[in-house]
């Protein structure tokens, strides 16, 4: 592949994804790996078969959040039944401690027990692995720590002024923000908090690791397959070649398995020292700490506008926290350096140093918390101009990117607004909180705009077929629940011209050509992209095979006008079956690997997808309870690849988006520097229940200069700012602001004492 | 100890640990890993099996305990290219996504229903001397014991309602 970038004029041409000419682009496909999953044939990392039988480990984690190791004793465990080997800081074989001391979100070596210190609540400081699941859980009851304690720091309140500006992410500011500010006749002024907020994706991370030979073999929970190989080279000091990494099947990711953890290098080392193939796998408690989570943020959002509603200065501050030596900062105020015009403006974030665990990304870091403040801040706004909230946004509209003047590629978010309103029955909802009663239950609408981000990142494919005609898609690139199995089936059919049947999709394995994996939902359209790419090189390779055999119909036509049809290869009206050009001149198959990537010319414009999120909430009047009635987004995201793949990820993140509304956070003990909430039971993730009558429209769209499929991505889009909507349909429903996530009944229960109803609502059965 | 259980159909006698759940009896002596492993506390509902036709939570089911029950698991309900028509509703419902809560959702929603005509109430349920209703208040409610995090909530009703609609 030749390192000239592509420029937006050739992504401006047509392809056989644009053209679309089987209809398979868009169709609602069902899953590729459907079948596998509803019948449990998939095999997740822990369940894949190894060659001989698996060895179990179980980590031992602090009991402390800070301090350190004064003592252990593994003797006890080290005689339990079963038991092959116990690893403590005192024992690893080595330590693999990064020479750049690099830690946290930049890793690239993952340090295992370096020594005797403890800087968060259940660090994993040993490993016990064992004959059986049973013996090795049994055994790490047994290794015994003992520690020299320290305070852990715990509360980001009284460390606001400590925050530091995270390199290469410095402050916005544009004009004189506190003298417009002081000018401004209207003025939002606020603070909001979200809390941590954990993955809990349904399978713990696990790996399971043996050798062949001198080659590491893992089968890992991660979402990256390129990266994962490289912690475990570089960790171990071998080379990438030496280690392979499969992910076949991820049981959800959620950015949480960007990271890999102590599994996937400690599972490899005890292999190699047992000599035996080793699994080991988080306890759902040890989920809740020794991976990652979102941070907490704390956003002050300070509006200043005009009695017409145009803003005149903007400013979000957020900080978050972060653990002892890490690098990962909720940019919880970016998107709103691009979301809303207003000359004057001011943007920053700030982290905060706390001895909590390492918090890392989670579905739409940045937009996902920010927006849950401003989009609120912005419905104050419209209150006290007594302006609808939907036309307080139009107004405020950017014609281009606010702070870099750039073009926008695409930006609809007016019309996802305006028709959201319309799908809705906005006009049905009561300007004045508090009027809407349905028996016990107060009735309330709120809307929110989303953004986020659609980036598209250099990545390889290759694409063969075979001498049946069958097309294989070879890629390193993950499904974490996201569709990337069946939105590559479909651009490897459309392209090669064949049906969906005739298409395998191998991807979730280090070997093949690589792409940056599932995260921030640049995952479609960038393995898309790629496997485009190498669908065009290989009709290309296909066509000049046709014409240069002597055998085909096709011989001597122009390779260059060759079709791709019904499993046809046709130059003009001679045409033949492509199993029957590959059988007779290329026994063996012909495969081709391409790239793709970011336009050389790309970065002249802003590129984004766009939606608008519609709630409507009941607040008990009686216990203080909210519940969503209904949801409805719309959303313009480019292109859509499915349907149906990408409406389960709109209205998944719609429901993120009621769990971060009303019911998800988790707080730090201040006395152990732990996280509060350790199990499912007590983190409360949205369930069956919680969840009423929700529809996600997906407006149509292309965006020719956000990759060459003109798709942009739906994974993230759709918990922009769907909290929000619910926040200010409670507002609308009984006049409560609430600013600390989430609107537990608590905080309800609380307003109704100080703001008895109006009586005029009371008993009102409008519905 | 010594232990006989049926599983989908056939008889299997394990020599087991008492310790061992009936979860890990599965999916790590008999070789069935489509029954999940999510929380091991009965928290998630991943695990879900049938036990004598009635769901349960096999991480919280010592093995020792089931000598001489019989269990299903996903995949004793259907196979790839044999798929039974609630799992080809979840296919066409997009009731999944990662895949990793959907074996345990299918045996709740079959144990579920089972349920329902068996006019056990729920929460949810108004009268209890009448025939239970198989509303979308009463699916969601009799299935909130089953997390999913991708949030394909929405999807499962829909796959549930289906099959309940044709099987009616």
């Amino acid at each position: 592949m030749s390192d000239q970038r592509a420029t937006l004029a050739d992504w401006a041409k047509p392809n056989p994804v644009t053209d679309n000419r089987s209809g398979l682009i868009g169709k609602a496909v069902d899953r590729y790996d459907g079948p596998a999953k509803v019948t449990g044939t998939a095999a997740y990392a822990f369940e894949v078969e190894t060659p001989s039988p698996a060895l179990y480990g179980i980590l031992v984690t602090s009991r402390i959040a800070k301090g350190r190791i004064t003592a252990v004793d593994t003797a006890s465990a080290e005689a339990a039944p079963g038991v092959r080997l116990v690893w403590t800081h005192l024992n690893i074989p080595e330590t693999f401690a990064d020479p750049e001391g690099k830690v946290g979100f930049a890793k690239t070596h993952f340090p295992l027990f370096r020594d005797d210190r403890v800087r968060f609540f259940a660090e994993p400081v040993g490993l016990v692995v064992a004959d059986t699941f049973e013996n090795a859980v049994a055994a790490a009851q047994l290794v015994g720590f003992t520690y020299e304690v320290e305070g852990p720091a715990t509360s980001m309140d009284t460390a606001l002024d400590q925050g530091e500006i995270p390199t290469g992410d410095p402050d916005l500011e544009m004009g004189d923000f506190e003298a417009a500010f002081a000018a401004s006749p209207v003025r939002v002024d606020g603070i909001w908090r979200t809390p941590v907020i954990n993955h809990c994706q349904m399978e713990p991370h696990a790996t399971v690791a043996w050798w062949e030979g001198d080659v590491c073999v893992t089968h890992t929970s991660t979402q990256v397959l390129k990266r994962s190989q490289v912690y475990v080279s570089s960790t171990l000091g071998i080379p990438q070649d030496k280690v392979r990494v499969f992910a076949r099947y991820i049981g959800g990711g959620f950015g949480g398995k960007v990271m890999n953890h102590w599994d996937l290098i400690l599972a490899p080392l005890a292999a190699r020292a047992l000599s035996q193939p080793v699994k080991i796998t988080f306890t759902r408690h040890q989920m809740f700490h020794a991976t990652v989570h979102r941070p907490g943020v704390t956003q002050e959002v300070r509006l200043g506008a005009n009695p017409d509603g145009r803003l005149t200065a903007i400013s979000m501050m957020t900080w978050s926290h972060c653990d002892s030596a890490g690098v990962f900062t909720e940019p919880a105020s970016r998107f709103a350096r691009n979301l809303y015009a207003a000359p004057v403006r001011r943007m920053g974030l700030r982290r905060v140093r706390l001895d909590l665990p390492p918090p890392g990304p989670l579905r739409s870091p940045g937009e996902a918390p920010g927006m849950m403040s401003l989009e609120c801040a912005m419905d104050e706004l419209a209150e006290q101009l007594g302006m609808d909230p939907v036309e307080l946004r139009i107004r405020n509209e950017p014609e281009s990117d606010p702070e870099t003047g750039k073009p926008f590629s695409t930006r609809q978010l007016v019309r996802c607004m305006r028709e959201g309103a319309q799908r809705f029955g906005w006009d049905r909802r009561a300007p004045v909180p508090g009027q809407v009663r349905d028996g016990r239950w107060l009735v309330g609408m709120g809307m929110a705009a989303a953004v986020r981000g659609s980036a598209i990142l250099p990545a390889k494919a290759g694409m063969g077929v075979d001498a049946d005609g069958v097309v294989t898609l070879s890629q390193a690139m993950t499904d974490i629940g996201t569709g990337s199995y069946t939105i590559l089936q479909q651009i490897a059919a459309e392209t090669m011209g064949v049906p969906l049947e005739q298409v395998s999709v191998n991807i979730g394995l280090s070997d093949l050509p690589p792409a940056p994996g599932s995260g921030g939902q640049f995952g479609a359209v960038t393995a898309g992209s790629a496997a485009l790419a190498a669908g065009m090189s290989l009709r290309k390779a296909l066509a000049q095979l046709a014409a240069e055999d002597p055998d085909s119909p096709l011989h001597g036509g122009p390779a260059e006008a060759a079709t791709f049809q019904d499993g046809m290869i046709a130059i003009g009206n001679r045409s033949e079956r492509l199993s029957a050009l590959v059988s007779r001149a290329a026994p063996d198959g012909v495969y081709r690997e391409a790239a793709s990537g970011p336009a050389a010319d790309q970065g002249a414009w802003d590129r984004r997808s766009y939606g608008a999120q519609f709630a409507e909430v009941g607040v008990d009047t009686v216990t203080g309870e909210v519940r969503v009635r209904r949801m409805l987004g719309v959303y313009a995201a480019g292109r859509i690849l499915n349907a149906k793949t990408a409406r389960s990820q709109l209205t998944g993140g719609m429901i993120w988006g009621v769990g971060a509304a009303l019911t998800e956070g988790n707080y730090p003990d201040p006395r152990y520097g732990s996280f509060v909430s350790q199990d499912l039971a007590s983190y409360l993730a949205p369930t069956h229940a919680d969840i009423g009558e929700l529809e996600a429209i997906m407006l149509d769209e292309e965006d020719p200069k956000a990759n060459p499929l003109g798709a942009k991505g739906v994974g993230e889009l759709g918990i922009a700012g769907s909290p929000a909507a619910i926040v200010n349909a409670v507002h609308n429903a009984c006049g409560l602001r609430v600013r600390d996530y989430p609107v537990t009944p608590d905080k309800v229960l609380a307003h109704w004492k100080s703001n008895p109803l109006p009586l005029a609502a009371r008993g009102r059965g409008v519905r | 100890m010594s232990t006989t259980i049926e599983v989908n159909g056939q008889a299997r006698t394990l020599d087991l640990d008492p310790r061992t759940t009936l979860l890990d009896a599965l999916r790590e002596h008999l070789g069935l890993k489509g029954s999940k492993k999510g929380c091991d506390h009965g928290q998630c509902g991943a695990c879900t099996v049938l036990l004598n036709g009635v769901r349960v939570n096999a991480c919280l089911s010592l093995a020792v305990a089931c000598d001489g029950d019989k269990v299903t698991t996903i995949e004793g309900i259907g196979q790839p290219g044999n798929l039974h028509p609630l799992q080809k509703a979840f296919v066409t419902e997009d009731a999944l996504q990662c895949g990793y809560c959907t074996p345990g959702q299918i045996c709740s929603a079959l144990g579920m229903l089972e349920e329902v005509r068996a006019g056990w109430p729920s929460q949810v349920t108004d009268d209890l001397g009448a025939p239970i209703p198989l509303s979308a208040a009463e699916i969601r409610e009799r299935m909130s014991g089953n997390i999913c995090r991708c949030s394909a909530y929405p999807q499962i009703l829909a796959a549930i309602e289906d099959y309940a609609g044709d099987a009616a």
